[in-house]
């Protein structure tokens, strides 16, 4: 077993020194300035509603429902992805990256009917957010209630 | 080591036919593929039905080429990358060929022609039909995400290829100039890969165990080769393999190349480390190399397609990538025509 080990640590290095690393730095800058972005385009949505009359504490309502439109309708049309790979954690991150995990299901397992395939995977990617956003939302809420 | 057999019956290529998806397409190999087709979905419902077109397309093809009634085939040997490979049972149905379902990954198209001819040792069968499919769409939800979700891929991944491949092959040697003399079955190789994003690193170590298995037993070795191809390692891969196989005193860097490095422009498309799938190696063989022997550009050439045995479970439960090759030798045969 030890030589197996020896064996498997060395091809892990020999697999590693011949494959491109990934390109970490660049990542993240890109990440920041198009996840800014899309923070920035949501905040002008946001003005636009209040300029138009909205509540500002309500306008964040309709500048979300936007945004997930326009995801949804960008991943319909087949643009999201090749987006997301170009911005990584940049499209992945607001809410427009939720939207296309949900619209691109949805569109996947379409083929297996509305009710076992839609209905039932449409939240495959995106049940994950759901779950342990609410289960942060919970604790969130008993040390709200008991620091008053 | 793999287990090689030097055929006492030569099994002769009757014909390949190959059809191929729109990125392929626009590949530096596009002119020597059947059919390229416009559009990915061929207007089906599903991915999976697209898929399903492009193997029956083939079967059919071949048999059309060759002049062969499918009646008259005796085994039809398919697989492909889908659950149960579904996509080679619809094919066997409408085929109506006495069928044997292979599993291999993207070793498939090696795997079936290595079985075929093994079985064609046997003079009761003369004619075996095997196909082999893949569609980027399909895999990209059988083994990762759905097809429009946005993700972003490391330098190391590949990009499964859409197509399909058909051969009709037989041990009645009037038949062609082209023969399949030798193969060899690979081993599975595990050295502890568990990222799906790196399949070549995953599989190049099989690679080089049938390689080397199979040069070390032909007693014609390197030197008698005109060329080695590997199936879908990718450009990491096959770094991979020239440095493992180095390390042993192999050197075949001079006449080696990988199928998912050949098939895209990697410079030009978007495809990161190259081509992977089933259809990979199918492809480069059917359309590229069986031209290139019988334009007389080489006698002797090795393919070894190479499969990543992973289920989407057993990397999800954090298990290794179990590697495989196989490998066959084809060969024109010297004063035949």
């Amino acid at each position: 077993m030890g030589k197996n080990n020896k064996v498997k640590k060395e091809y892990k290095k020999l697999s590693q020194q011949k494959s491109p690393k990934i390109p970490l730095a660049r990542n993240v800058i890109v990440a920041f300035v198009v996840g800014g972005g899309i923070c920035i385009l949501g905040q002008l949505i946001g003005e636009l509603y209040i300029s138009l009359g909205f509540d500002p504490e309500k306008a964040g309502d309709p500048t979300v429902a936007t945004l997930i439109f326009v995801a949804s309708v960008l991943t319909g049309l087949g643009i999201y992805d090749k987006f997301a790979q170009f911005a990584g954690a940049g499209t992945a991150v607001p809410v427009t990256g939720f939207a296309n995990s949900i619209v691109s299901s949805a569109m996947e397992f379409k083929s297996e009917g509305l009710v076992l395939g839609v209905g039932c995977k449409m939240f495959s990617l995106a049940g994950t957010v759901i779950v342990f956003g609410t289960v942060t939302a919970f604790f969130a809420g008993i040390i709200h209630a008991l620091l008053g | 080591m793999g287990r090689y057999f030097n055929l006492a019956v030569p099994v002769a290529i009757i014909n390949g036919a190959t059809i191929c998806g729109p990125v392929e397409g626009k590949g530096p190999l596009s002119n020597y593929f059947d059919t390229v087709i416009e559009d990915n979905s061929l207007g089906q419902a599903s991915w999976e039905k697209a898929e399903r077109q492009l193997m029956e397309t083939v079967s059919k093809n071949v048999l059309e080429k060759s002049n062969v009634r499918p009646e008259a085939v005796d085994i039809f040997l398919a697989g492909d990358l889908l659950n149960q490979i579904i996509t080679s049972t619809f094919t066997a149905r409408t085929m109506q060929i006495p069928f044997l379902g292979l599993y291999g990954a993207c070793s498939t198209f090696a795997e079936g022609l290595a079985v075929a001819a093994l079985l064609l040792q046997n003079q009761d069968i003369s004619l075996c039909l095997t196909a082999t499919s893949s569609h980027n769409s399909t895999s990209e939800r059988q083994y990762r995400y759905p097809t429009e979700y946005g993700v972003q891929l490391p330098p190391t991944a590949q990009f499964t290829v859409t197509g399909a491949g058909a051969t009709l092959v037989t041990n009645k040697s009037s038949a062609s100039q082209i023969y399949i003399t030798a193969v060899t079955i690979g081993r599975i190789v595990d050295l502890g890969i568990k990222n799906p994003y790196e399949m070549g690193a995953a599989m190049a170590p099989a690679a080089k165990d049938t390689i080397k298995t199979h040069l070390e037993k032909d007693s014609g070795g390197l030197s008698s080769y005109d060329a080695i191809y590997t199936g879908d390692l990718g450009e990491v891969g096959k770094a991979i393999v020239i440095e493992m196989l180095q390390q042993e005193d192999i050197n075949i860097e001079h006449i080696y190349d990988d199928c998912g490095t050949m098939i895209y422009d990697l410079d030009q498309q978007n495809v990161n480390s190259g081509g992977s799938g089933c259809a990979c190696s199918a492809l480069v063989t059917l359309g590229l190399i069986l031209h290139q022997l019988r334009t007389k550009q080489a006698r002797k050439v090795l393919v070894v397609s190479t499969g990543a045995l992973l289920s989407p479970t057993s990397y999800q439960q954090k298990e290794t990538i179990p590697g495989i090759a196989h490998a066959i030798c084809i060969e024109r045969k010297e004063g035949s025509e």
